[in-house]
């Protein structure tokens, strides 16, 4: 087994065993969709009309939650200067964790989205149409929060500064899928137009992502 | 003087002291003239009235603001590539003035929007990128503040940085890409400048005095920023030798 499979493997071992936060992001997601309606009042139109929006709110802080635990705890038990010793290239490796991560933490997130829409009243185009573009926009939160998690890799008391970082930068990911499944839901706009800049963004920050949070692993750990 | 005999940090301190004198006072001289220019020889608009003349503060805002990224990605590079010694304190010093010309165009564009487009504020593409540029400079500076020693900082803020510059590109071209309510590029298009020279005049001038407001910030910036970490130095040198 290749260095790069053994990684994976432990990552997603680490994640669905006891602390490893697999399944709290979902039900983080639930607590903050169960808790909108409260705010926005059982108004069932409303709900229905704002359902997209506060699903993919709720996956894109879901997902923030579980990103410091991608690089903090291998930093405290020294795994990560292993892994940076490695002979696999440190962007693969970090590209490997990505990949459990989003495994671990996007995936579900994209299989309880259905289930959420119910609560919110979404008709099943909606419901469809949202979890397609959390299934296209997931990786790119998971991506781009790589950077950030590597940023604040070392730091002891990096508090709130993951998810300052992070929001401003995946901002442009929420309102391409917001759009797009508001698309799918009423027109004029097409589900393929901003469906395709979704998946376009998508793919641009699996690109980024691994080798600027390589860079910030390799200079700010020295 | 060359740019490498600079990155002595007590010859470029010297070299501030002499210079900021001059810049100081380019600067005011620079303002003097680009206020009385602006607010008494520029005409009037035909429809906003005297409204227009919130674009000389505006606009040179918004230009210092991306003007002031642009320079610190320069000095992310300079940090990470080429390793000059004192690009990761230019890179520091230029966060907070940056952001603060980003806050006075969203500032000055809201009261400007008021009574010309009936709103403070509309969630078009141009207003949306530059409050994110504005929130991407609180998190660079948050991310300074939360670690310790000042270089290591530096190479994750470096980072951030570069991955923060693809915002610009999107700032600058939002009002062509989007059917956006700001109005579309004048001053640098293709096909030349769509102002009027009357106006665009005392524009250029007001420019020109926020550049030299930006550079005498940055360089004094810069000089107290060496001046701190010295004292930081010499107060954990102290503290070492107080506790053998």
């Amino acid at each position: 087994m290749t260095a790069l499979a053994a990684l994976l493997r432990r990552d997603m071992r680490l994640a669905v065993r006891v602390g490893g936060g697999a399944l709290i992001g979902v039900l983080f997601f639930l607590i903050v969709v169960a808790m909108v309606p409260f705010a926005l009042g059982p108004d069932l139109a409303l709900l229905a009309r704002t359902g997209p929006a506060i699903l993919w709110l709720g996956a894109l802080l879901a997902s923030l939650l579980a990103l410091d635990r991608l690089f903090a705890a291998d930093h405290e038990d020294g795994s990560l200067d292993l892994i940076l010793m490695g002979r696999a290239p440190l962007e693969l490796a970090v590209a490997a964790k990505a990949l459990a991560h989003w495994l671990t933490t996007g995936l579900p997130l994209v299989v309880a989205a259905p289930l959420l829409g119910l609560f919110l009243n979404l008709d099943p185009a909606a419901i469809g149409a949202v979890a397609l573009t959390l299934l296209a926009g997931t990786p790119a939160l998971t991506c781009i929060g790589l950077i950030g998690a590597a940023l604040a890799a070392a730091l002891r008391r990096g508090g709130l500064l993951v998810p300052v970082l992070v929001l401003p930068l995946t901002i442009p990911v929420l309102i391409f899928g917001v759009a797009a499944s508001n698309a799918a839901l009423a027109g004029p706009l097409p589900f393929g137009t901003p469906f395709t800049v979704l998946v376009a963004l998508t793919l641009a920050s699996v690109v980024i992502g691994p080798f600027a949070a390589a860079a910030a692993l390799r200079h700010g750990l020295d | 003087m060359r740019l490498s005999e600079l990155a002595n940090p007590s010859r470029f301190n010297a070299l501030v002291e002499r210079v900021l004198p001059w810049l100081v006072t380019a600067t005011a001289l620079a303002f003097a003239l680009g206020l009385y220019q602006a607010l008494f020889v520029a005409p009037d608009d035909y429809q906003q009235g005297a409204t227009v003349k919130i674009m000389f503060i505006h606009v040179p805002s918004a230009w210092l603001g991306m003007l002031g990224w642009t320079l610190m990605s320069v000095s992310a590079l300079g940090t990470l590539v080429w390793r000059h010694p004192l690009a990761d304190v230019a890179l520091k010093t230029a966060a907070p003035i940056g952001a603060a010309f980003t806050l006075i165009c969203l500032v000055t564009g809201a009261l400007w929007g008021r009574p010309t487009w009936g709103t403070y504020w509309v969630w078009d593409a141009r207003l949306t990128s530059v409050l994110v540029l504005f929130l991407m400079y609180l998190g660079l500076i948050a991310l300074w503040r939360t670690v310790d020693d000042p270089s290591r900082a530096a190479r994750a803020a470096a980072i951030l940085t570069l991955v923060g510059a693809v915002n610009l590109p999107i700032i600058k071209f939002s009002v062509d890409w989007w059917n956006t309510l700001h109005q579309p590029a004048s001053v640098l298009r293709l096909g030349g400048s769509a102002i009027h020279p009357t106006i665009l005049a005392p524009l250029m001038l007001m420019g020109l005095a926020f550049v030299l407001l930006f550079v005498t910030l940055h360089l004094s910036a810069m000089r107290n920023e060496i001046l701190r970490r010295r004292v930081r130095t010499l107060r954990l040198l102290r503290a070492a030798a107080a506790n053998p």
